[in-house]
């Protein structure tokens, strides 16, 4: 049997989390394939064909793809299904929005934001916000799974896999694509940043905020991430949220600014390879987690360290 | 229109778990509950609707044993008009959960029917989708802003890096997240209040649901501890730390 890959992209460019979830799918030791469903999928097709160890790429066609629905993609993907034992994909907003409805329509569970493949059926995943891990085995005929990409290496390039069409069903009625808004921005990705400087309520304004972190991001090449408290006080846009409630990153440098380290941040960054956190408060939790403490007055050991560097 | 919101009880989101010695499972007796922060999301949202006139009746439902009755009784004090206690003492999976809340939605015939995007205890994330998918019904999750007219709902999700809009034909399941809405807090009259609402416990045998228990938990543990760090004195000492590591700082 086959491992089926659910790409993730953006029209151009696959998303770069794709090939992590390849050397996820390896752990089976069978052929894995890779779809891509999208309006213009040759460029993407052939990103995904060479990332080595895919077998075959599938591609879907169809004008309706340039903004898919989870409807449109899940009734894609399920008559796919049965030549399948695993569908995957990394976890982001995308997967988890799709396969959920996948799986309910193969009638399987689903294992949301694997850590860890222990064997065919049985896996690691965080519950209760990363503090607690679950072992946990799946006796369903296809497993169903979002992987966390950060931890699994993105597998290499230079490979030629075939690519096949296959046909799309007419896109599902009962919902419409209208618009999408990205938040534009000269830096790096949050997933993707090498360095990731985070900014929490400690900033006291949206304008301390900007002008504290953001000088530190540009000297660093790191991309701007947030506490929940700092998005929920307006600091800085949801999007850049770190957290259980916002996105998991997984830097090799993650600096924490007048950032508290509560339960639910934590879940969302401390898989980082360095942590350096710079708190007034020499109790905040922040400081547990880091490798680098420093007890001082944020605004001015941050422009300090900016300067510095 | 009716709205359905599908609720989950849950340990308080301020308390860190423990793992059971045996690992078994996470050891939360005596420890505060109450509704999912996303499920109480969604609860605020329908009362919105519900005071703009669009919604005008809001049913409650969960699933499992009797102290549910709790988080039903938080949410009829905070404006929904009936609730409704699925009763189980099985532990249901997201499917599970999706199939017991379709026979619920097929019984209740909701225009509307409202989720959190996420429990924050198995942070599966899966039930909204799930439910729709066995509904046969259009899916909007991660919802920051629900506009109904007549009988579509442009919704504009929370996506990686920024938003996106949908159009849905209603009925259908949005699923909420923490920015569409700050939750009322429910004050002591409306919880005497919410006494005299209806609330109506459903033993799940009734409901002829088949469920199948594919999914097990084999063991729990806690997290590896991140080795302790260390305190610099001040930027300088920091800065020379960090460029001991190779390649992080330039």
């Amino acid at each position: 049997m086959r491992t089926l890959i659910i790409a993730e992209h953006n029209g151009q460019h696959l998303n770069e989390q794709v090939a992590r979830a390849v050397t996820a799918a390896q752990q089976w030791q069978q052929p894995v394939d890779v779809l891509i469903a999208a309006a213009q999928p040759d460029a993407l097709a052939a990103q995904a064909a060479a990332l080595q160890g895919v077998s075959s790429v599938l591609v879907a066609s169809d004008a309706a793809l340039q903004h898919p629905t989870a409807e449109h993609l899940a009734d894609i993907i399920v008559p796919l299904a049965a030549n399948y034992t695993v569908v995957l994909a990394a976890h982001s907003a995308f997967s988890k929005n799709v396969l959920p409805r996948v799986a309910a329509l193969l009638d399987v569970n689903m294992l949301s934001d694997v850590l860890e493949i222990v064997n065919a059926n049985t896996y690691v995943r965080g519950i209760y916000a990363g503090n607690v891990l679950a072992t946990v085995q799946s006796s369903d005929a296809t497993q169903v799974l979002t992987v966390r990409g950060s931890k699994f290496a993105a597998a290499a390039v230079g490979a030629t896999a075939e690519v096949k069409t296959i046909s799309v069903p007419a896109a599902p009625q009962g919902s419409r694509w209208v618009a999408e808004a990205f938040n534009k921005s000269e830096r790096p990705a949050l997933t993707a940043a090498k360095v990731v400087v985070s900014g929490g309520r400690a900033l006291g304004s949206a304008d301390a905020f900007a002008q504290v972190i953001a000088p530190l991001a540009d000297k660093l090449h790191a991309a701007i991430g947030a506490s929940r408290a700092a998005v929920d006080a307006g600091y800085a846009p949801n999007d850049l949220q770190v957290g259980q409630t916002g996105v998991v990153v997984a830097p090799e440098l993650y600096i924490a600014v007048g950032i508290s380290g509560a339960i639910q941040h934590a879940y969302g960054m401390k898989d980082s390879k360095v942590v350096v956190a710079i708190n007034q408060d020499p109790e905040a939790q922040i400081f547990k987690i880091a490798d680098y403490g420093l007890v001082a007055d944020l605004f001015e050991a941050v422009p300090q360290l900016t300067a510095a560097l | 229109m009716k709205a359905l919101v599908a609720i989950k009880r849950v340990v308080d989101y301020n308390i860190q778990v423990r793992v059971k010695a045996d690992g078994s499972n996470v050891d939360i007796d005596g420890v505060k509950m109450g509704v999912n922060p996303f499920d109480e999301n969604a609860i605020e949202e329908a009362i919105r609707l519900k005071e703009k006139g669009i919604v005008t009746e809001i049913v409650a439902v969960t699933i499992g044993g009797a102290a549910n009755q709790d988080i039903l009784r938080h949410a009829l004090a905070m404006g929904a008009d009936r609730a409704m206690l699925i009763e189980t003492s099985d532990t249901l999976h997201s499917l599970g959960v999706a199939k017991v809340l379709k026979a619920v939605v097929e019984r209740e015939q909701p225009k509307l029917i409202l989720l959190g995007k996420q429990a924050i205890d198995d942070d599966a994330g899966q039930t909204g989708q799930m439910l729709a998918a066995l509904l046969k019904l259009p899916q909007a999750t991660y919802a920051s802003q629900i506009t109904i007219e007549g009988d579509q709902a442009t919704v504009v999700r929370e996506i990686d890096g920024g938003t996106e809009t949908l159009a849905v034909s209603l009925p259908a399941v949005i699923t909420a997240d923490l920015r569409l809405n700050e939750p009322r807090y429910v004050k002591l009259p409306n919880l005497m209040m919410a006494r005299k609402k209806p609330l109506e416990n459903v033993p799940l045998d009734s409901l002829n649901v088949s469920l199948t228990h594919n999914v097990q938990q084999l063991k729990v543990a806690a997290p590896p501890e991140r080795p302790a760090g260390i305190m610099v004195k001040d930027v300088n000492e920091l800065l020379s730390k960090l460029r001991a590591h190779e390649g992080i700082i330039a």
